[in-house]
Order: C-alpha cells, then sequence, then structure tokens
C-alpha cells in the first residue's frame, strides 16, 4: 500500500504540490487526473525518490521513501516499475537490452534466463522479436510498450505509469490501456496512472483522485466521478473551459 | 544620488550571486569527483561499459592524434631552426623537439583536441540523457547513474588520455624528423644522436603523469555539465559548449600547476 500525507513541494516561485494526501490500496490502481502542470508527474517522481518534498511523508508498506538513504531507497525502488512519459528507452542500447538491463544489475540470472524473461515480457505486450531493434526505430505507440515490457522485468509489486496514452492515436491507447488492465490481473500489481486523458483514466482505474492548485480534491469510483455534483471534477471530465477552474 | 545608490547595490548583488553561484559550482564538481571514488570499484565491474568508452574516447581520437601531432612536430622543427639560426648548433634540434613535445605539446595538445571532441560528446549524451528522462530512468530503477554513466567515462579518459599522450609524442617527434631531414638539412644521425643526448625519463614521466589528470578533467567536466542539462535542445547546447570551454581552461591552469609541482618539488634536481 502507498500511502501519501501533507506532500508539499515548491519548484521556484510555484508552490506545485501543496498538502497532496493520497492512499493507494494493495492491488488496486488509482488514477491521478488534473490539468497539465499541476504536479502529477512530481508527484510520481516524489514516490520513486527522484525528488524530495518539502514536507510529507510517503508510505510504501510502512517504510517513509522520504529521506530514506540511497542503499534503503534503492530496495524500495525495486519493488516498483516506472512507465515514463516519453518511455527513457536507453538510445544506446537495443530493446533487448533496455529490458534486461535491470535484470542484468540486480539479479544472477544466467544470459538465457534473461534473453528468455525478456522475450515473455516482449510477448505480454504484444512485440514478439524485436530484441535487437534500437528505440529510435520504433514508433510512439512501439516505445510506450517497450517501456511497458522494460518496467515489468522484474515482476514489481508497484507500477507508475506518468501518461501512459498521451500522443499516441486512440487506437493505441487503447491498446495501452488494455494491456496496463490485464498487468493488473496477470501479476495484481498496484498502480497508480498520472493521465489527462478520461477515457484512459476510466478504462484502467479503481479510483479516480483529481489534483487541483496542488491538493487532491476528489476521490472516487469512475462511476462517483461522471455522477458527481463537484464543480471541479465536472468541469474536467467536461472537459470545459467554464467553471471553477480557471484557464 | 539615489539612482547611483542603486546602481551600486544591484552591482553588489550580481557581484554576489555570481560568486556564490560559483562557490555552488566548484562544491557540485567536487561532490560528482567524490561520488565517482565512491562508486569506483562497483563502476569498474561492469568493464564491458568501460571498454566501450575507451574506444570511443581513445580510438575513435586516433586520427584526429595523428594529424594534430604529426603537424606539430613539423612546425616545431620549422620553427626550431628558425629560431636556432646561428646561434644554436642545428645537432640539438632533435632534442629541443623530443622535449618541447614530451614535457608540453604533446599531453596538452592530446588534451585539448580529445578535450573537444570526447567532452562535447560525453556532455551531449549525458545532457540527451537528462532531458528525455533516461537518467530519472536508471535511478528508478536503482541504478545510481554516476556509477552506471560518469565512472565508465572518466575511467576511459584516464586511461586513454596517456595512452593518445605516447602516440602523439611518437608521431611529433617523427613529423619533426620528416622535416629535419628534407627541408632543414639535418641528417638522420644527427637528429637521432640529439634525440638521444637529452632524453630524460622523468620528463616522459611528467608528461604522462599531466595527461593523467587532463584526461580525469575531460570526463569530469563532460559528466557534470551533462548531468546539470536543463531544459531540451538549446540545454544541451549549452551544455556542451560549458563542458569543452571549462575542460581547456581547466587543463591548461592545470597544466601550469602541474609544472610547478612536478619540476619544482618532484622531479626537481
Amino acid at each position: 500500500m502507498i500511502r501519501i500525507r501533507g506532500l508539499k513541494k515548491k519548484l521556484g516561485a510555484k508552490q506545485v504540490l501543496n498538502g497532496v494526501d493520497l492512499d493507494v490500496p494493495q492491488g488496486r490502481t488509482v488514477v491521478v487526473m488534473g490539468r497539465s502542470g499541476t504536479g502529477k508527474s512530481v508527484l510520481l517522481k516524489h514516490i520513486m525518490g527522484l525528488m524530495q518534498p518539502d514536507e510529507g511523508s510517503i508510505e510504501v508498506d510502512d517504510t517513509d521513501v522520504v529521506g530514506l538513504k540511497e542503499g534503503p531507497l534503492n530496495e524500495v525502488r525495486k519493488r516498483f516499475g516506472f512507465l515514463f512519459q516519453g518511455a527513457a528507452l536507453f538510445d544506446s542500447m537495443t530493446v533487448g537490452e533496455n529490458i534486461g538491463i535491470t535484470l542484468r544489475e540486480h539479479t544472477r540470472m544466467t544470459e538465457s534466463q534473461i534473453r528468455e524473461r525478456v522475450a515473455e515480457r516482449l510477448e505480454w505486450v504484444g512485440m514478439t522479436g524485436i530484441e535487437d531493434m534500437k528505440p529510435a526505430s520504433l514508433s510512439g505507440g512501439m516505445r510506450k510498450r517497450v517501456g511497458l515490457a522494460r518496467a515489468i522485468a522484474m515482476d514489481p509489486a508497484y507500477m507508475l505509469y506518468d501518461e501512459p496514452t498521451t500522443g499516441l492515436d486512440p487506437i493505441m491507447s487503447d491498446v495501452i490501456n488494455r494491456l496496463i488492465r490485464s498487468l493488473q490481473q496477470r501479476i495484481g500489481v498496484t498502480s497508480i496512472v498520472v493521465t489527462h486523458d478520461m477515457n484512459s483514466a476510466y478504462h484502467v482505474g479503481d479510483e479516480l483522485a483529481m489534483l487541483h492548485d496542488g491538493r487532491v480534491v476528489f476521490t472516487g469510483t469512475p462511476d462517483e466521478a461522471r455522477s458527481t455534483s463537484d464543480a471541479f471534477v465536472r468541469q474536467f471530465i467536461e472537459g470545459s473551459s467554464e467553471g471553477p477552474i480557471r484557464v | 544620488m539615489a539612482d547611483d545608490d542603486s546602481l551600486t547595490l544591484r552591482t553588489y548583488e550580481a557581484a554576489r550571486t555570481r560568486v556564490l553561484d560559483s562557490i555552488a559550482e566548484v562544491g557540485r564538481i567536487t561532490l560528482l569527483v567524490i561520488d565517482t571514488f565512491r562508486h569506483s570499484l562497483r563502476g569498474l565491474r561492469a568493464f564491458r561499459l568501460v571498454v566501450d568508452q575507451m574506444h570511443m574516447i581513445g580510438v575513435q581520437s586516433l586520427m584526429l592524434v595523428f594529424i594534430v601531432s604529426l603537424f606539430t612536430g613539423a612546425v616545431s622543427a620549422v620553427q626550431a631552426a628558425y629560431q636556432f639560426s646561428t646561434v644554436v648548433p642545428l645537432k640539438y634540434i632533435g632534442s629541443v623537439i623530443l622535449r618541447s613535445v614530451i614535457i608540453e605539446l604533446g599531453p596538452v595538445l592530446t588534451a585539448l583536441i580529445v578535450g573537444g571532441r570526447v567532452g562535447a560528446a560525453i556532455a551531449a549524451e549525458l545532457g540527451t540523457m537528462r532531458v528525455t528522462e533516461q537518467v530519472d530512468a536508471l535511478e528508478s530503477m536503482a541504478i545510481n547513474p554516476v556509477r552506471y554513466l560518469v565512472v565508465p567515462r572518466v575511467v576511459g579518459a584516464i586511461v586513454m588520455l596517456p595512452l593518445l599522450t605516447i602516440l602523439a609524442n611518437t608521431i611529433a617527434v617523427f613529423g619533426g624528423y620528416v622535416v629535419a631531414v628534407t627541408s632543414v638539412g639535418v641528417s638522420t644521425h644527427t637528429y637521432v644522436t640529439g634525440l638521444k643526448q637529452f632524453f630524460f625519463m622523468k620528463d616522459l614521466w611528467s608528461g604522462l603523469i599531466k595527461a593523467v589528470f587532463f584526461g580525469g578533467i575531460i570526463g569530469w567536466m563532460g559528466c557534470y555539465y551533462g548531468f546539470r542539462t536543463e531544459g531540451g535542445a538549446e540545454g544541451v547546447g549549452v551544455a556542451t559548449t560549458r563542458a569543452v570551454v571549462s575542460s581547456c581552461v581547466l587543463v591548461l591552469v592545470s597544466d601550469y600547476v602541474l609544472a610547478n609541482v612536478l619540476f619544482r618539488f618532484i622531479f626537481a634536481e
């Protein structure tokens, strides 16, 4: 379980996170939605210890990752998979090397076992047989799926997705949404999905949380979000420029 | 009067900020150097990464070093012949070329050209990795970026710079020989005798010790400015320029410091 309490972060003059409280129960997928620039990606980076908050706590299985030293923090990180917005594949490596990097670094698996695992994960994301390709020759959707295969190489207990469908066509977005859903069912992973794509949010989320002005202003199931009278949520899910959220 | 005071205050504040930023920068570079040593043992275990960097830094610089060294030696011969005129016998031309090359020209020119090529390449690569979140990806996978990215590059540069310097010395002395024999009128025997007469092992060592330090400077500057890249393509361009400029300046400054330490203390007669 991930429990975030009172998380605050100021970047320059802007208070990006201003007391975020969020619970992500074991085995559930929580979608964090909100306008661009509301600190959704910053929130994910705090959970991974890539950024340190000014205030607040982030507990992962009862371990507070805030201020954790590199060794123990890395042990927490090994339980996570992170799909970056642009996939963040290593250009200098092949697809196979990208997916196998954590296995080579953190396990004692033999090369043949690693090759087997890489092939299996590529099959899971529907990209069989592209181990020797370089990331530069892949399309946006393919990069996302390879990024996903890399993120799940170590069988993570937690998955963080940063804008998994941004920049993809609707069909590829649906492919990614189904993959996220199937991973949850296949390996029972606990996930946080950051997105402003409402189709994706409804499809993959067990719960939705809306971030506005550095705080979580709504949490509920997709059905509760659809029927809520909360003006912030209504304006966001209807994609209206008129309402309490000032443009 | 009030305008003058305000201008003075603003100038003072700007100067103060600049000084504090510079101190902070030196501090961050020092921390990177310490971090590199801290992670060097585990970093060296990934030997393939080090070999890749040695290939990129050393083997891919061979042609450039060859051309620059050949002409450096050739120009040294022409300049020596001109300056000797009737004052110094031409039999000393070999020893003058040899000593100026192995003490100064070989290590410094090699460091400057490799610093330009390799420092820029390292800063551009790591800068691009930074802005495309590849460095964050490494950290999120519990892989220390200093161990994985900095150690192989710095070690590669520290190992390859002395080797490139030995090559540069050899080629430059050969370039000097070709010019001395073909256009200055010195015989092969005279040139070689001059080389042998004033060759001191400590001269060669001093050049190679300098090269080790220059290699470290090139590696660390490229990595530091690459890691500090902000923004997109523009940020990568800025990082690349800073890496090259700082490498070149630091090579020259440290050359002066090392020359003092080596010839006044370590190899003092």
